[in-house]
């Protein structure tokens, strides 16, 4: 077998540049098209999945068939006598001292070693020359394991005689945990809760569940790892963060950075199970290993232990309210399970501990927010991100305050809704917009949906309208209607003193007697619809219709990750800030090249407008192909966002978030109360998002993820075996996500209101909507059928008490 | 084994083909046509819906070797499909592709790298109007379900778009911009009879 001959060509898929022309301005506000549109709905845009390179060999991943055990040998003698495997490899096999990744701590192995914590962690990998020779090899792979006890929620972790998830921690959050089975813990403390307490005429308390929910991206992780000449790897992958996956890679291989060459590949979605790495490393050391390009693609199956899954969580909340509808304190303690590694549960604590209060004003709290290390499935970031759990939770106890005090929960929620000026509980003023109680307001104003709509089309009962639809389970007998709303809060950006930034590379020079931009960064394309927000912005500050994407890699500096909302606000704001310094250096040449001929080049605002240089008043003083003449301007850019800073350990308090984005819902369910089925038939939705710089993608982010909320309000979620820790539904045929007849009509409402510290004032968009949707959905479902439901996702069962 | 069948108009031969590949795995790994997608294996998804002699099926369910002598559309060949369609009335196996035609076939103008001045079909370029496309994973598989909706029935209510496409998960649209599109599809359909 040849070791480490090296390969040149470029591989079937790699990315190219894409170009796209406006007949419009195409600038920001408008709903250009996607850019990659005509290449998706041809099928020639390559995903990860679609990478193909000559002579290639398939990867494939051995996963433990047990969540907690030792294990005394592995033998792969037999996988590795195989016809048609070319390498198989452990523990034993990784390159150098450093064998092990994580986003913030890195405690996750790239093979187990000794010891498997969760059902489905990888403990070998097998290259051969067709994807089933690689499985049936690894099935070949024997392992004996030793099983250990199982630590599988709070009472596990914590117990006297606890056995350790991870022995000898030395992270930085070991030093103010109560418990090594405690990943991290954030107390918040703002004023008195005992004694603004006294002052409540009314206090309800509550105990609430959150089922895990998987991120169900359509295109399973994948990529192709091809080693090079150089003795490096040129990646071909699906992420959220190209640099991040980078910084975790390089050192497991002993590479130095610069000889990792990472290529954006198509993403077939992300949703936060992107943001650690899975396949990344294990393709690049079996590339390295046996010279050839490797391919490693996840079936679904296999996806499902591929990646992180939001926090289930336990939630305890108190609220407390006077006669009059005010809300006097809040204490809560929300318990995440981050399963077997630390992935970002540090980060989803503190924000599921920040937000947990709600958009609402309320100045005497008691929080504590913690996740622990367990031997469930690891779990970390999934939209919405910690913020999600608790929304879940505070809504249903404004539902339940409401009801106490015989108000309207709309008018209720109003009463307490936070402004402009509010503090959070963290003591940070929230310094922009805060529509709350006029996104509730407009969501109510929506009329309703005709009653028994199902009736609609004649006589016949039309089952599609229906609980149960073509299952044909009702027509109408024992159906009740429901109406509930909801409204939330999520930060926008990396909070707590994490620095922020992207970069962007914008070039402008004349092609074929037209100026164009080319934008470079290397920001994950997730479907989200940057790449077309990138031209629009280019267009905009440039003043030409012609702009090139280039395919995202680590040639050009960090764009940071496309999560929590951030990539228009802080990769397009790296986009506008290099295109506004590319402006003025191309003013600067044309006021060398022409500036004697007008005084306006000195004395007027000068923009690039439709390919020409025009003053504040309009009177073009020069066409840019003429300024330009064969000159390119090149700037490769960072830009940050205002800082933030940690919140303290024991108060909690501090400037943590960078801006905050709101929407509210309102439900219309329709409830099979015999059978226990139900029927979402609209879920409407309001946003406050700053600016809408592609209206036509906004809405869409807003409809997608209010979907995602629905699913895990009646349907999503993981169900992990408490006996076992083994995860028992890993496939789409039982882990259950909305399909078209499950989606009910989304009207949505978007408001503009702007937050002057963010580019064009625009606020965050991706997150906000999965927050209040779910809520929602159980509000509506309670208020049909008077049951409390504080858990979810609502089954059948729950409904029916069978 | 040796598989023949037509794939977009045009023969094509596999060989090699193990008795438990799937038409999905043949499309993509031994004809160089990935534009079908592998999302569950398990004919949940619809990412890999293709026609099989006009039939919407998810190839992934179908071994490689039910598909000898037949005719399988997929979403590369959407748009002369639905070219041949409207310019014949029938792009379906009932009136079949000629022989000229098929040993005429070539593959599309090499469009730029943007694919722009691309001939899509009505559906396609609906898709991209109404901007039913976010990661585009699902859209290759809608697009053929939805292009034979449109096929059998021109002026789909909402329910019927609803029952046509809900083999076909989709995560990221939340389905409204797609229903949108299907609509538009149907309205320019209408217009251009």
């Amino acid at each position: 077998m040849p070791q480490n001959t090296p390969v040149a060509t470029a591989p079937a898929g790699t990315p190219t540049s894409i170009s796209q022309g406006s007949r419009t301005k195409g600038g920001i506000g408008e709903s250009t098209l996607r850019p990659d549109g005509t290449l998706k709905v041809t099928g020639e845009f390559a995903y990860s999945s679609d990478m193909w390179h000559e002579d290639m060999l398939w990867g494939h991943t051995l996963r433990s068939t047990v969540a907690h055990a030792e294990i005394k040998s592995i033998d792969v003698s037999e996988a590795l006598a195989t016809p048609g495997v070319y390498a198989v490899l452990t523990y034993d096999d990784l390159p150098t001292e450093v064998k092990n990744y994580g986003l913030e701590i890195q405690d996750t192995p790239v093979l187990a070693h000794g010891k498997v914590r969760h059902h489905g962690e990888p403990v070998a990998l097998v290259a051969a020359d067709h994807p089933e020779t690689a499985r049936r090899a690894a099935a070949k792979i024997k392992i004996e394991y030793v099983e250990l006890p199982l630590i599988t929620d709070e009472a596990s972790a914590t117990a006297p005689d606890a056995v350790l998830v991870h022995e000898g921690r030395a992270d930085h959050h070991i030093g103010h945990v109560p418990h090594p089975n405690i990943l991290h813990r954030q107390p918040i403390v703002r004023g008195n809760a005992d004694e603004a307490a006294e002052r409540a005429d009314v206090i309800v308390k509550g105990d609430y569940t959150f089922g895990m929910q998987d991120q169900a991206f359509l295109g399973p992780e994948s990529g192709l790892a091809v080693p090079s000449e150089d003795g490096g790897v040129e990646l071909y992958v699906a992420t959220q963060w190209l640099h991040s996956d980078l910084r975790q890679i390089a050192p497991v291989l002993g590479l130095p950075e610069e000889k990792v060459r990472m290529t954006l590949s198509g993403v077939g979605g992300a949703f936060g199970g992107r943001e650690d790495l899975s396949m990344q490393i294990h393709a690049c050391l079996l590339a390295l290993r046996t010279g050839k390009p490797v391919k490693i693609v996840y079936n679904r199956f296999e996806s499902f232990f591929g990646h992180v899954h939001r926090h289930p969580a336990k939630l305890h909340y108190e609220h407390g309210a006077t006669r009059d509808g005010k809300l006097t304190h809040m204490k809560c303690r929300i318990v995440l399970d981050g399963g077997a590694y630390a992935s970002a549960s540090p980060a989803v604590v503190g924000n599921a501990a920040s937000l947990s209060v709600g958009p609402y004003v309320l100045d005497d709290v008691d929080i504590e927010a913690l996740a622990l290390y367990s031997n469930n499935p690891p779990c970390g970031a999934m939209r919405g991100f910690g913020a999600v759990q608790a929304c879940f939770a505070y809504e249903a106890q404004m539902d339940k305050l409401a009801a106490e005090l015989d108000m309207d929960p709309v008018e209720f929620r109003q009463l307490n809704a936070m402004e402009q000026g509010t503090l959070m509980p963290t003591g940070q003023p929230v310094d922009s917009p805060a529509p709350v109680a006029e996104l509730l307001r407009r969501v109510k104003a929506r009329p309703l949906p005709p009653e028994q709509q199902w009736l609609a089309a004649g006589e016949e009962a039309d089952v599609r309208a229906l609980p149960g639809g073509l299952s044909n389970t009702t027509h109408g007998e024992g159906v009740v209607r429901g109406v509930g709303y909801a409204v939330g809060i999520k930060n926008v950006g990396f909070s707590e003193g994490f620095d922020d930034y992207s970069t962007a590379r914008v070039r402008m020079e004349v092609v074929g007697g037209e100026p164009v931009v080319t934008v470079h960064t290397a920001m994950a394309e997730v479907g989200q619809g940057g790449v077309t927000v990138h031209a629009q912005i280019a267009r905009t500050e440039l003043g030409v219709a012609q702009v090139t994407i280039r395919p995202a890699d680590t040639q050009v500096g960090s764009a940071g990750s496309t999560s929590a909302s951030r990539q228009t606000y802080v990769t397009g704001g790296a986009v506008k800030h290099t295109c506004e310094n590319v402006r003025e250096k191309v003013l600067e040449i044309g006021r060398r090249r022409f500036g004697s001929y007008h005084p306006a080049w000195a004395t007027a605002e000068l923009r690039l407008e439709g390919g020409k240089v025009v003053t504040d008043g309009g009177e073009v003083l020069a066409d840019l192909v003429d300024v330009l003449e064969s000159e390119a301007v090149d700037l490769e850019l960072e830009w940050r966002h205002r800082p933030t800073e940690a919140f303290d350990l024991v108060t909690g308090q501090g400037n943590g978030h960078v801006q905050y984005s709101f929407a509210a819902h309102r439900a219309v369910v329709e409830v099979d109360t015999e059978l226990g089925l139900v029927k979402v038939i609209e879920l409407a939705v309001a946003q406050d998002v700053g600016k809408a710089l592609n209206p036509l993608s906004v809405v869409g982010q807003i409809q997608g993820g209010t979907t995602q909320g629905l699913g895990v309000a009646v349907m999503e979620e993981i169900i992990v075996d408490p006996k076992t820790a083994k995860v028992r539904n890993p496939s789409f045929t039982d882990y259950l996500i909305p399909t078209i007849l499950d989606t009910p009509t989304i009207p949505v409402d978007v408001l503009e209101l702007a937050d002057d510290h963010a580019p064009y004032g625009l606020r965050g968009v991706g997150e906000a909507p999965t927050l209040s949707s779910t809520p929602a959905v159980l509000a509506a479902i309670r208020n049909a059928t008077g049951l409390e439901l504080n858990r979810t996702p609502v089954r059948p069962e729950h409904l029916t008490g069978t | 084994m040796r598989v023949n069948f037509t794939v977009n108009g045009r023969q094509q031969e596999a060989d090699d083909v193990w008795e438990g590949e799937s038409l999905l795995y043949v499309l993509r790994e031994r004809m160089g046509l990935p534009g079908s997608k592998n999302a569950c294996e398990q004919g949940e998804c619809g990412s890999c819906t293709v026609r099989l002699d006009g039939v919407p099926v998810c190839s992934c369910l179908v071994a490689a070797g039910q598909v000898e002598g037949r005719e399988v559309v997929t979403v590369e060949g959407l748009a002369d499909f639905a070219k041949q369609r409207a310019e014949h009335g029938c792009a379906t196996r009932a009136c079949g592709t000629s022989l000229q035609d098929a040993q005429q076939w070539e593959a599309g103008p090499q469009h730029s790298q943007t694919g722009e001045g691309a001939e899509l079909s009505p559906i396609q370029q609906a898709f991209i109007d109404a901007g039913a496309v976010q990661c585009g994973f699902c859209t290759p598989g809608l697009l053929v379900a939805a292009d034979e909706l449109l096929e059998r029935n021109a002026e789909p209510s909402d329910a019927d778009i609803r029952e046509a496409l809900s083999g076909n998960l989709c995560r990221c649209t939340g389905y409204e911009k797609i229903l949108d599109a299907v609509r538009l599809a149907a309205a320019r359909q209408e217009e251009a009879v």
